[in-house]
């Protein structure tokens, strides 16, 4: 499953397998139920995370965070606040950013996923990986997974014309700062990173038009 | 989060039955709102049944030229539609004004318009809340009260509704389409779907055990000027302290909904009336019988301030 050509948009139309280095599956597409634990039934779903097709027996409790955290050990999506507040959680499910945090992972079944393992590898960064580095958008990297996939998934929402609050004219969705700053505020970086994580966005915007 | 048992519902019908016969049971759409407050164990639902793939998620126009939006469209899809931006404006600005770009792509219509308030005292388990727990009190009428409502409240709970959708719904005169566990159906004008908190506050609207959202429906464009105006702590990703929607006929006539203010989107035919005479007088108007705490009676004067700019950007846009 290597990928040779990887883009950001092959990634989100969900056709592009992603490269093997992804290292956390170990191999094996099943993986182990946990203990069952007590009134949860447990409960088969079956995913695509990062190109790859994985069948996991899960407590229904099981969040779409824990679910890639502790059962597929994909540990670069974050857990922050848990409650939907923070956005260090977020992935990108169907095309979509979500919090990861507030959906359940049987919600998901047979649908597919794409965390940050998923958008490029340390060979291989996807381009708003390395806009991220050159730009210095972020100091602990603890928020820097979700702030990256929201990111990735603004620029396609800015693309497909999709409106927000900075909106000036909702039939002419334009990019400038102001909607990337709005549309970012559902991710939080404790040590301010946001100028930098605006220019990185913006370079990536730039070089997608060119 | 307690333990629960899942089911994906597979028809309307099999949907509504299965809530209606499990004790405690609960339908699951978007979920940010529903798990944030199970892991909180304010909501402590024995079973779940996810209605997210019954093909409630399309708008369609109605035989009357209004629009008919199923009760999963994600707020980010309503936000986005072509005739929603150009013939519901408000309804537009009021989803975009809302939460965050991933919640938006999460949450729906029908549970937009079923989210719990974000009153400070129902979501912390230790102090006293009729609305979490009946009959043990309000902590909110002496506490920190500075963002909840000041008018249709009661001496047994002061929370406020916390949509922004919901307030450009009220405006709109949506109607609430459901189905119910023996099959029946009916159509709720959205000025009866949420209750007043009076000596009930758990319970917020009327629909009954089982009974499912399955659209809400918008009548004929009105046309005008749509201005939806939020006012909060934050630029960006906080709750109202005081929104307002309006939309300005080219006739004159005004009508106008609030956020922020009351335990349900807020709206009074006497500000419609008064929107003449301005700002202040459509504030007096809406607001007339409110009781705010001592922390916020800041909203009256700040609603006579948003509409003073609602009517601004009319003035502009015109």
């Amino acid at each position: 499953m290597t990928s040779d050509h990887l883009t950001r948009r092959g990634l989100l139309q969900g056709g592009v397998a992603v490269a093997a280095t992804v290292p956390a599956l170990g191999g094996a597409s099943t993986v182990a139920a946990q203990p069952r634990q007590e009134g949860g039934r447990m409960t088969p779903v079956e995913l695509t995370v990062n190109g790859r097709e994985v069948h996991l027996q899960l407590d229904p409790r099981t969040t779409l965070l824990d679910a890639l955290r502790e059962h597929l050990h994909l540990t670069g999506t974050k857990k922050g606040c848990d409650h939907g507040q923070c956005g260090a959680c977020t992935v990108i499910v169907e095309g979509r950013r979500i919090n990861s945090c507030l959906t359940l992972a049987v919600m998901h079944d047979g649908e597919k996923v794409t965390t940050i393992e998923g958008l490029g590898t340390p060979e291989k960064l996807h381009p708003m990986q390395k806009a991220f580095i050159v730009h210095d958008g972020y100091q602990c990297g603890y928020c820097t997974p979700g702030q990256i996939c929201s990111a990735v998934a603004v620029l396609d929402e800015i693309e497909a014309g999709v409106p927000s609050h900075a909106t000036v004219d909702l039939n002419k969705v334009a990019l400038s700062d102001a909607e990337l700053r709005e549309r970012m505020s559902g991710n939080i970086c404790r040590c301010a990173a946001y100028p930098n994580i605006i220019a990185a966005m913006r370079n990536v915007a730039g070089e997608a038009k060119a | 989060m307690k333990p629960f048992t899942y089911e994906r519902a597979t028809s309307l019908e099999q949907a509504a039955k299965a809530v209606a016969s499990v004790q405690g049971a609960r339908f699951i759409a978007g979920g940010t709102n529903l798990l944030d407050l199970m892991k909180l164990q304010i909501e402590t639902p024995a079973h779940l049944v996810d209605v997210n793939r019954l093909g409630l998620d399309k708008i369609e126009k109605t035989p009357e030229g209004g629009l008919r939006i199923g009760a999963l469209v994600r707020n980010t899809d309503l936000a986005a539609d072509a005739t929603v931006r150009r013939d519901y404006a408000v309804l537009s600005r009021a989803l975009v004004a809302g939460a965050s770009g991933q919640l938006r792509n999460k949450a729906t219509t029908a549970g937009n318009l079923l989210q719990r308030t974000r009153c400070p005292y129902f979501y912390d388990t230790r102090m006293p809340c009729n609305k979490r727990r009946p009959g043990s009190g309000c902590a909110a009428l002496k506490g920190i009260s500075r963002g909840l409502a000041i008018i249709g409240t009661s001496d047994a709970c002061i929370a406020q509704h916390p949509s922004d959708m919901a307030v450009a719904m009220r405006l709109l005169d949506a109607t609430v389409e459901t189905v119910d566990a023996a099959g029946g159906r009916r159509a709720i004008p959205i000025a009866d779907f949420h209750r007043l908190p009076g000596d009930t506050p758990h319970v917020e609207h009327t629909l009954k055990p089982g009974e499912l959202i399955t659209a809400v429906t918008l009548p004929r464009p009105l046309g005008g000027t749509h201005v939806y105006h939020k006012v909060r702590d934050r630029a960006s990703y906080a709750f109202a302290l005081v929104s307002v929607a309006a939309v300005f006929g080219k006739d004159g006539s005004a009508r106008f909904a609030f956020g922020g203010l009351a335990p349900k989107p807020w709206r009074v035919a006497a500000a419609d009336a008064a929107a003449p005479s301005g700002a202040k007088a459509v504030a007096e108007a809406a607001l007339a019988g409110a009781r705010p705490t001592e922390q916020n009676g800041f909203k009256q004067g700040l609603t006579a301030r948003t509409l003073a700019s609602v009517f601004r950007q009319k003035e502009a846009a015109a």
